[in-house]
């Protein structure tokens, strides 16, 4: 019974956490890591939040002898540290998988203005290409992008890919991505810049070919034909 | 009549207590009381008013409307998110709007909430009569509500705030955001601030210096445990947040670059500015509820609390710790490996002082055998709430997911769990539990409990599945999102359950009427609890106690003492020389130590605020050159103020006990409330300096702008200004300090108003050496402290005249005490420290290259 209802259970809810810019439907290892990371602290807020709640239900009733050092230092103060020391060193082990290195990884820069992107690679030909709206990165391998911004603060965050870097004007931080494969991954700015905010979107397309021949060929669709550059931003002048 | 039964013995546990007071007739000494301490008449009355009954409950009420409009602005975002197109508001109305939300929930809500409680009820827990300042508390009361109502009329006019509520810059500077829409945030919430921290001082003194006598430190209720860690915290927390606004302020009306990074500026200055306040201000917002948490459930489950000693080290490990964890809402800026493991570390750790309060509450009810009562109901909704809020925080310390969380709706709804759940349904509890003593009514059955319930629901609705929006991408802060149809049905649940919540709130509110205009008489102490507060009649007297509770009146139930209490068994019985007095007691173990005699009702408080408006409006309209002349009546009521502290009338010793004599505060030996005040005071004070400091120092060391060009360039008048300045400030401070001690006379407050001015000359002519502050963040910064010692030094000079005045009137004599002195030594000694440290890092700068 329980069988059956998982395999009709967990697909609607692996359906519901998919999306162009879910962070529970990862599209490389770094992403994954961290929704990982989150299913297991999740697991864990949950078993924690019943046992809570089961300790408040059974506070009901008659006066019982209570050992104050049970409740103050033993769950107060013990359960805690241990269960955070737990995560604290999860935390950081997960932090090592995905913080930039020196490995020479691939660098690619991202440029936020208000309102949009302007994102350069290198070309074929040593040349840096610039790009509107579309950031191109090799597919399966690890890319830094060096994150910065004309104006005010803004920042880089591909969900689907890992967490977010804030664009901060007059400094250049450095995010790494990595992909599983060639595809189309959705992102947006998460800092919130003004008027345009909202409509602060754009796309990485990583390429399996590198550096792409012909950028603007999606790899999934084929030749791009909408420029993913914000709109939004032109309401506004 | 339990003193009548048994005489005590006079020394308990060390400290002596009093002897008890002959009983006399209750009522007599009602009226006598209630004729000194009542306010004025009518609507006068209310101008006046400087009780902290009145006052707390003003605070309280005020900031419930607040709520309330808070409140219909989130109906406004969660109307415009309910769809994905969203065509309701538009996006600049939709940005003023949240960030009026965010800004009015956290300064004008939560904070002047948490203030009011503890005006109302710290004095009535603690055996005390009022706050220690009351006509700090009036002033206050207005700076708050004229800087709430300015902040309100600018979202009339359309011209609120709208960079978010912690205000990032280069957002909301001159260039991006033009108009005055930041200026209102900027003066508004600093005008707003004075409240801030006029409420931590008088709680920081009061919790101290007014104790009802034998009631020692460790003894005290938690809730004043509770509120003093708030109000420590406050005194360092929120300077940062006003130093900040202040140099941002600046940079939008003068051009001083602190924050920009062309001229060596940097943006994340003003990030860490604002979290050294934001982080703790979260805390500062959370311990009074939990306050208010470990009042209630002890007498909800008929039994002390669970580990008193642990509760206190649970607050001051708070206290401490939360100074250290703000940079956990910038670990998406960029900072270095081992900084995010340690911050991340050091946020965690956090948890565990709250982990032990809240299993401190639980073993409580184990303990005890918990009664289901309205109030109690609230605290199951705080535990059904809070503890899910407190293990999204965790998550959101961990420094992979907060990459992943950070600025998106998950954050949106961790924070309103713990808002919600850790204020606002402890204040609910609060608000119930308290209303007998306020209204002296009993509860309307019924309404209350589906409020509580339709919030649960309405509360769990809305935000629960938030989380889920954020980890699916959704960003805060959006009022359109056209292209993500995969968020509309979550969003539309919590726009649903948003105004289901909204309609809980507002039989809560209803509720709370009902009880006050229909509710039947209360009975006295109709919880059976055992703390002061309720040791009174309900609705309770505006002067609390006809007499003060003695150490054997502590600790047992409180309806066993009210009559004793109120027959004037208690120490400083009735008010038979017609004015205002309590009882100032040691900081440890509350041993009396004078009998101090409060201002009464005065319209100053208004009018001084009113000034202040002005000012603030002229600095909007950018009238700077008015807006200067303006402060000259703010300073004129600030020596007015001071006047009303002079020694007038009857300065003999009181009896407050039989056999038992104290001076009054005139005479009294140091410190009295006012100079334990000024210590409190001098700590923020402090902490500001130190925040321009902690500036300086980022600017130099972490910003990697352009190097600042040349300073001071061997300017040997520079130099000598330096040397001449530093001289005339310790000479001012030589002098004040020789007059505190005895060694000097009047002579030496004269030679200290003239150090004073020599200094403030000095001072000037450096200034016009120093390079232009527009040149360079850095020099931006050094004029700023320059700027701040001369201020401090023009205050010195201006009480030295007033010591000098108190001499020429013959205040200062040994029948009429020592006026000033003590607080003019204190100041000037202050100053001299952070002049010497100016200079010194202005040495240092010029030096280096
Ligand atoms: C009455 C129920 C409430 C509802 C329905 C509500 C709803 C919301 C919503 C929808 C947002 C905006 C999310 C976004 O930016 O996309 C928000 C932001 C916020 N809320 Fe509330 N809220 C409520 C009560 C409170 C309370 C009681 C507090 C504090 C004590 C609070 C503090 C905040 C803050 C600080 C923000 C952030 C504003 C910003 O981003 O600048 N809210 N709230
Ligand atoms: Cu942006």
């Amino acid at each position: 019974m329980t069988g059956r209802a998982l395999i009709w259970v967990a697909p609607l809810a692996l359906a519901a956490c998919a999306g162009p810019l879910s962070t529970l439907d990862p599209g490389g290892h770094i992403a994954r890591d961290i929704a990982l990371l989150w299913w297991v602290m999740l697991a864990g807020a949950g078993v924690i939040t019943a046992f809570v709640l089961v300790l408040l239900g059974f506070a009901w009733g008659a006066p019982r002898r209570t050992a104050q050092g049970r409740w103050v230092y033993g769950l107060g103060l013990w359960f805690p540290l241990a269960v955070l020391t737990a995560l604290l060193g999860v935390g950081l082990w997960v932090g090592e998988r995905i913080l930039p290195r020196d490995d020479g990884a691939v660098t690619v820069h991202a440029h936020a203005f208000q309102w949009g992107w302007q994102f350069t690679h290198d070309g074929a030909d040593g040349q840096p290409v610039e790009s509107d709206g579309v950031l191109h990165i090799p597919a399966g391998q690890p890319v830094d992008i060096l994150v910065s911004s004309q104006d005010v603060i803004h920042s880089f965050w591909v969900p689907r890919l890992g967490g977010k870097m804030d664009a901060i004007p007059g400094r250049v931080n450095r995010l790494r991505v990595q992909t599983d494969g060639a595809g189309r991954f959705d992102g947006l700015c998460a800092e919130f810049c003004g008027l345009g905010h909202a409509g602060m979107r754009f796309v990485v397309v990583a390429h399996d070919d590198w550096p792409p021949a012909d950028p603007d060929t999606d790899p999934d669709t084929g030749p791009d034909t909408t420029p993913e550059t914000d709109t939004n931003g032109q309401e506004f002048p | 009549m339990t003193d009548l039964a048994h005489p005590e013995p006079v020394a308990v546990g060390g400290s002596s207590d009093l002897p008890p007071n002959p009983p006399q007739r209750a009522l007599r000494l009602h009226r006598e009381l209630a004729r000194v301490w009542a306010n004025d008449r009518g609507w006068w009355g209310q101008v006046t008013a400087v009780s902290h009954t009145t006052l707390g409950l003003r605070f309280m009420a005020t900031a419930f409307v607040f709520f309330a409009i808070g409140g219909i602005l989130s109906m406004l975002i969660r109307t415009q998110l309910a769809t994905h197109q969203g065509a309701f508001l538009d996006t600049e109305l939709y940005n003023q709007i949240f960030t009026m939300h965010g800004s009015i929930m956290m300064f004008l809500f939560a904070i002047p909430m948490l203030e009011g409680l503890g005006i109302w009820l710290l004095p009535k827990l603690l055996g005390t009569r009022d706050m220690a300042f009351p006509r700090l508390t009036a002033l206050g009361y207005w700076c708050y509500l004229f800087g709430g109502l300015i902040m309100l009329g600018a979202l009339l006019f359309g011209v609120a705030p709208r960079d978010g509520w912690f205000m990032y810059t280069p957002l909301s500077d001159a260039t991006h955001s033009p108009g005055i829409n930041a200026d209102v945030w900027l003066l508004g919430v600093t005008f707003v601030e004075i409240s801030a921290i006029a409420a931590a001082v008088e709680i920081t003194v009061t919790i101290l210096r007014q104790r009802a006598p034998g009631m020692k430190l460790t003894e005290m209720p938690l809730f004043a445990w509770y509120m003093l860690g708030t109000a420590a915290m406050m005194l360092v927390g929120f300077p940062p947040l006003i130093a900040g606004s202040v140099l941002l302020e600046v940079e939008r009306a003068f051009d001083w670059p602190f924050f920009d990074v062309a001229r060596g500026g940097d943006p994340l200055l003003w990030q860490h500015l604002f979290w050294l306040f934001g982080h703790p201000e979260v805390y500062i917002i959370f311990l009074p509820a939990a306050g208010a948490m470990s009042t209630i459930i002890p007498v909800m489950c008929r039994t002390p609390i669970l580990g008193y000693g642990a509760i206190v080290a649970a607050i001051l490990g708070l206290v401490f710790l939360s100074f250290g964890l703000w940079v956990h809402h910038m670990f998406t800026v960029g900072i270095p490996h081992m900084a995010l493991a340690f911050f991340s570390a050091a946020s965690v750790l956090v948890a565990v002082p709250t982990a032990v309060q809240v299993f401190a509450w639980i073993g409580t009810m184990w303990k005890g055998r918990p009664e289901l009562h309205l109030p109690m109901l609230h605290i199951l909704g705080f535990f059904l709430t809070f503890v899910m809020g407190g293990l999204t925080g965790v998550m959101l310390a961990i420094v992979p997911f907060n990459w992943q969380a950070h600025d998106t709706a998950f954050v949106t709804a961790h924070l309103h769990y713990v808002l919600i759940g850790g204020f606002v349904f402890p204040m609910m509890a609060a608000a119930t539990y308290w209303m007998p003593l306020i209204t002296g009514k009993a509860r309307v059955k019924g309404l209350g409990e589906a409020a509580f319930c339709v919030i649960l629901i309405g509360f769990h609705g809305t935000f629960f599945i938030m989380h889920l929006t954020g980890l699916l991408g959704m960003p805060r802060r959006i009022d359109v999102y056209p292209d993500n149809p995969e968020w509309v049905a979550l969003n539309l649940t919590s726009s649903i359950f948003g105004f289901v919540l909204t309609i809980g709130f507002a039989m809560f509110a209803v509720d709370l009427i009902l009880q006050a205009t229909l509710g039947q008489r209360a009975r006295r102490d109709p919880w059976r609890a055992p703390t002061l507060d309720w040791a009174m009649p309900v609705p309770s007297p505006n002067y609390n106690f006809a007499s003060l509770p003695l150490r054997r009146h502590q600790g047992g139930p409180a309806r066993e003492v009210i009559h004793a209490l109120a027959r004037g068994v208690g120490a400083l019985p009735g008010a038979p020389r017609g004015r205002r007095e309590v009882l100032v007691t040691t900081a440890g173990n509350a041993r009396p130590c004078h009998v101090a005699v409060l201002p009464g009702n005065t319209a100053l408080p208004l009018v001084l605020s009113a000034c202040i408006a002005v000012f603030v409006l002229l600095m909007l309209a950018s009238l700077y050159a008015l807006a200067a002349v303006a402060l000259a009546p703010v300073a004129g009521l600030v020596w007015v103020w001071a006047r009303g502290m002079a020694p007038v009338g009857d300065l003999a010793p009181v009896t407050i006990a039989p056999g038992v004599d104290m001076p009054v505060h005139h005479r009294a030996t140091p410190p009295t409330l006012a100079q334990s005040g000024l210590h409190a005071l001098l700590v923020a004070d402090g902490a500001l300096f130190a925040s321009l400091l902690f500036g300086l120092g980022f600017l130099s060391v972490v910003t990697q702008g352009p190097p600042p060009p040349p300073a001071l360039v061997q300017n040997p008048a520079a130099g000598i200004a330096l040397v001449i300045g530093l001289a005339a400030v310790a000479g001012a401070a030589v002098f004040a300090r020789l007059l505190a001690a005895g060694y000097a006379g009047r002579g030496a407050s004269w030679a200290g108003l003239g150090c004073n001015l020599v200094a403030l000359v000095a001072l000037a002519w450096l200034a016009v050496q120093l390079d232009d502050p527009r040149a360079h963040a850095r020099d931006a910064l050094r004029a700023a402290m320059l700027g701040y010692v001369g201020l401090h030094v023009l205050v010195g000079a201006a009480m030295a005249a007033f010591t000098a005045d108190q001499f020429r009137r013959g205040e200062i004599a040994p029948q009429t005490g020592r006026g000033a002195i003590a607080a003019w030594g204190n100041w000037q000694m202050f100053t001299a420290v952070t002049a010497g440290i100016t200079v010194a890092v202005v040495l240092v700068q010029a030096g280096a290259p």
